[in-house]
């Protein structure tokens, strides 16, 4: 296994030369936005500092982390090494996409009912891997699980806690009505 | 624009919070608190200890509002210290809103460090709350018309009993007023019979929001105008920059400015990617001098820069014991250097003007970290403001304080608002590590199955250089000085647990403080307790199987204390512990190629705090050295529990990351650098490594005060899983990580 898991790795070659910023399409959360940006700035980047999206959060900035983890039509990206031309035409979803406090996604419910999170600043890459596990396969098992979420790491020692919140999630989804992500 | 934390609820709370905290125009705020009370009074002085109004504040919305100095590390600790308020002060935890760490707005209440929060910093919130309970009452006792005595409170409402319609809230009876009082100490305290919050797992307050994205880190803080900065770092400090080329990056887009400070260099550019681009780009040359050791020497070298020795413990005659002994037994153990390897690199947001500073910052001290940032600017003291905001988890002391340094800098050289975000390979290779330790232990055991000679002799960095009033403590204020960054040897931390709490007869524990080392080091969770508990706690493995006697009974041999012989008592029967001298799991090998073994290991951590037992069974694999944690059982007594859940949270942390520094972690270096500088270069344990289980007995104590738990849980996992490799391999692991080559080596040394 990888640390990767299935993600597409684009890595910054230090000498490249800068491209110039230009108007960029994307489509984030559902929502088309007009972005100044350069071709091959990382997708997080303009997340984060054009569209005040702070769930995906800078861990390593090499892929090797998921702390930035999103959906790009569906699959989990990095977004750190995702430069934003490639998602043109493609669907983006943050943490952000998923729910909110008030109207939060099965998964992050089962977040909360599990307190699967100390200091929480890689829980984004956490939901956001599970939430495409189970779009893929609603009742995994304990080394679906592992093994899915082996390419994301958690400093604080959640690991056990957020494998039961993916376990409730998965029960819950399985008895009730899925949420927009599956 | 983003403003850190709002953990109010209503829009009003927010407001108030926003008031607060958006200052980016406003350094100066010391009538926020007014503000908060709808403008209605004057300027409130400066936040003193004694002051009942620098601690809570309740609004004639019946809002109620606190102010702490110990802040939220992501322990949970901001839900604990408001469920100890909640209680005490009769109002609901959800209806309490919580301004934390603020240099100016706050009581300074110490770092938040060494699991004080809740013992220090709550028993300080309990009796601010009590003190603002007795005054609510003696207000509402003039009001009413009727005795305290008569008087109950229910979530805010003061009422007289059996007469609910005389009644008045909080915010009716100092609502836009202030207490002016002092904490006198002497308000009655609920008796813990008495407790409905205190002792109950309420959730987390935080964790709707960090689960959303809506959390806001210091990451995540925006000002206006604000640009973004890079440090460009030498190979390591004390390197000198032989050449800059600025125009390197002159025609790179975005770029505002190089700034050069003596070695100091960065970058501030308009957007982050430029900004990155272009530190990437810039053309430094640095001469660096090959000043660390190599690591095969990084043990004799510690050994010889000790210049002094502490005896930290001695009772009888470990000498003279030991050289009577028949079978006296020896052993070293060697820890090496680790990181807090939080999973997000240091950032801090400054706003650096002319006549004031204002930094945001996941420091754990937001008062201490004035004066070396004033320092630095060169301004006064009350002229820099830092405001705490959460950061990723920082397990101790990372690099939040060194570039809430970089961020004031750039701030000052560009006059504008400038966030800088290390990079991972910035907080690999220049946050303060955790210092590697070398131990030698000789003991024996008599006749009667006790031990009759112990000694201990550990050399060690220093596991606490934070920062002091000299900017060089700070990595920029080091590297505009040309110096080496240092702080203070506070040498305590190494010797944490370095004398056990077993009753010995004759033992000399002697610590050898290596007082500066070219690898910077400071507080790691649990400083050098994990490491001292793992050499005590292995070695006493090692005298109970030359003995044969079972590890836990040899333990008990040496212990009266009966909450040390509880957790211990507990920890064995949740995981049906069977009495044995340890003997290897030979048949386990022969069939399947794997060997069960189960270790146990006992600390109470600092010799005064949380007792912590327990027992780790794994699985090890001859062949290649692997080791699989299966099971990890705890039982834990850390007196009065303030939230259990929360606690579990902490020891289940505490375990993971305790496995992962001992099975995998060890920072690498050359000659010249720093050289695991990502994450495969300073590997951490993953999902497909976790336990089976982790199975948490809590032992509460209402009767006795709260003590930490933020650290305890960490100590006695390392010995406990080389006592288990141990029990099934016959072979004794002494040096950590237990990487598969280091545990076949221990395989081939035992010739098993």
């Amino acid at each position: 296994m990888t640390a990767f898991g299935h993600d597409h790795i684009w890595v910054e070659t230090t000498n490249s030369m800068p491209q110039p910023s230009t108007a960029v399409r994307i489509r984030v959360n559902g929502v088309d936005h007009d972005v100044s940006a350069e071709p091959d700035a990382p997708l997080l980047y303009v997340l984060r500092n054009e569209l005040s999206l702070n769930g995906p959060k800078f861990g390593c900035g090499v892929g090797q982390c998921g702390a930035c983890t999103v959906h790009v039509d569906g699959a989990p990206r990095r977004s750190c090494v995702t430069p934003v031309s490639a998602i043109a035409g493609k669907d983006v979803v943050t943490l952000e996409g998923l729910g909110t406090p008030d109207r939060p996604h099965p998964l992050q419910q089962a977040f909360i009912d599990e307190q699967a999170a100390q200091c929480g600043y890689c829980i984004n890459g956490m939901i956001m891997r599970a939430a495409a596990l189970l779009a893929r396969t609603p009742r995994p098992s304990r080394d679906d699980i592992l093994s899915a979420m082996d390419a994301n790491l958690c400093r604080c020692g959640t690991h056990m806690r957020i494998v039961r919140a993916i376990e409730r999630a998965a029960a819950g989804s399985a008895a009730g009505p899925a949420g927009r992500e599956g | 624009m983003n403003t850190p934390p709002a953990s109010s609820r209503s829009r009003r709370e927010f407001l108030a919070d926003a008031g607060i905290l958006i200052v980016g125009f406003t350094l100066f705020p010391r009538d926020t608190r007014a503000e908060s009370l709808g403008g209605t009074v004057g300027q409130l002085t400066a936040p003193s200890a004694d002051a009942l109004d620098s601690w809570l504040v309740i609004g004639r919305d019946d809002a109620v509002t606190v102010y702490a100095g110990k802040v939220e590390l992501g322990t949970g600790v901001s839900t604990a210290l408001r469920q100890i308020v909640a209680e005490e002060l009769d109002v609901a935890p959800s209806r309490i809103a919580w301004v934390q760490g603020d240099s100016q707005l706050t009581v300074d209440q110490g770092r938040t460090v060494g699991s004080g929060s809740v013992k220090r910093g709550g028993a300080q919130l309990r009796r601010a709350a009590a003190e603002a309970r007795q005054a609510l009452l003696e207000m509402a006792s003039a009001k009413l018309n009727a005795p305290v005595a008569q008087l109950e409170i229910n979530d805010g409402v003061v009422s007289v009993a059996g007469d609910g319609s005389r009644r008045l809230t909080f915010g009716a009876l100092v609502g836009g007023g202030r207490f002016e009082r002092t904490i006198s100490g002497r308000a009655p305290l609920k008796a813990p019979s008495a407790y409905k919050v205190v002792g109950h797992p309420v959730p987390r307050v935080e964790i709707p929001a960090k689960v959303t994205g809506k959390h806001t880190y210091v990451h995540d803080v925006r000002l206006p105008g604000m640009v973004h900065g890079r440090v460009v770092r030498p190979p390591r400090v004390g390197a000198t920059l032989e050449s800059l080329d600025e125009s390197s990056v002159a025609k790179l887009p975005g770029v505002i400015r190089v700034v050069r400070k003596g070695t100091f260099v960065g970058i501030v550019a308009e957007r982050e990617q430029q900004a990155v681009r272009a530190a990437k780009t810039l053309n430094a040359k640095w001469a660096t001098a090959p000043v660390l050791p190599d690591a095969a020497d990084l043990y004799a070298r510690l050994k010889s820069l000790a210049t002094t020795e502490r005896v930290v413990g001695e009772n009888g005659d470990a000498a003279s014991a030991l050289r009577s002994a028949a079978r006296p037994i020896r052993a070293t153990y060697r820890w090496p250097f680790q990181l807090h390897a939080s999973i997000g690199p240091s950032c801090a947001v400054a706003d650096v003007r002319r006549d004031g500073a204002l930094v945001y910052s996941s420091t754990q001290g937001a008062h201490q970290l004035v004066a070396p940032i004033a320092a630095l600017l060169g301004m006064p003291s009350d002229s820099v403001r830092v405001v705490f905001t959460e950061g990723s988890g920082c397990y101790g002391h990372n690099g939040a304080d060194d570039v809430a340094g970089d961020a004031a800098l750039l701030s000052q050289a560009v006059g504008r608002p400038v966030r800088v975000q290390w990079s991972r390979e910035d907080e690999n290779a220049w946050e303060p590590e955790g210092p590697a330790m070398l131990f030698e232990m000789a003991a024996a055991v008599g006749a009667d199955g006790k031990i009759s000679a112990w000694t201990y002799d550990a050399w060690t960095p220093t596991h606490g250089a934070r920062p002091t009033r000299d900017p060089a403590t700070l990595i920029a204020g080091a590297l505009v000085a040309g110096a080496t960054p240092a702080g203070e040897f506070f040498s305590g931390g190494g010797e944490r647990n370095a004398r056990t709490t077993y009753v010995l007869p004759n033992e000399r524990v002697t610590s050898h403080p290596v007082p500066s080392f070219p690898i910077r080091t400071s507080s790691l969770r649990g400083l050098g307790s994990p490491q001292n508990s793992f050499a005590n706690e292995s070695f006493m493995d090692e005298l109970a199987a030359a003995a044969g006697i079972d590890p836990i009974e040899i333990r008990r041999r040496h212990l009266s204390d009966p909450r040390a012989l509880a957790v211990i008592d507990a920890v064995a029967k949740r995981a049906g512990w069977t009495p044995r001298a340890s003997a290897p799991d030979r048949a386990g090998a022969a069939s399947t190629g794997v060997r069960k073994g189960r270790g146990f290991a006992y600390v109470q951590y600092d010799r005064t705090e949380a007792y912590v037992a327990v027992v780790v069974d794994l699985d090890v694999r001859p062949g290649t050295g692997s080791v699989r944690v299966r099971r990890v059982c705890v039982a834990h007594d850390c007196g009065l529990i303030v939230n259990p859940d929360g606690l579990r949270n902490q020891i289940e942390g505490n375990v993971v990351q305790a496995m992962s520094r001992t099975l995998k972690e060890a920072v690498r270096f050359d000659s010249t650098r720093i050289t695991g500088v990502d994450w495969n270069g300073y590997p951490i344990l993953r999902f497909s490594e976790i336990p089976d289980a982790i199975d948490i007995d809590l032992i509460d104590h209402p009767d006795q005060p709260s003590v930490g738990a933020g650290e305890a849980a960490t100590s006695p996992i390392p010995a406990a899983i080389a006592n288990a490799i141990f029990d099934a391999t016959g072979a004794r692991v002494r040096q950590v990580p237990f990487t598969p080559d280091r545990v076949r080596e221990a395989l081939r040394a035992s010739k098993v």
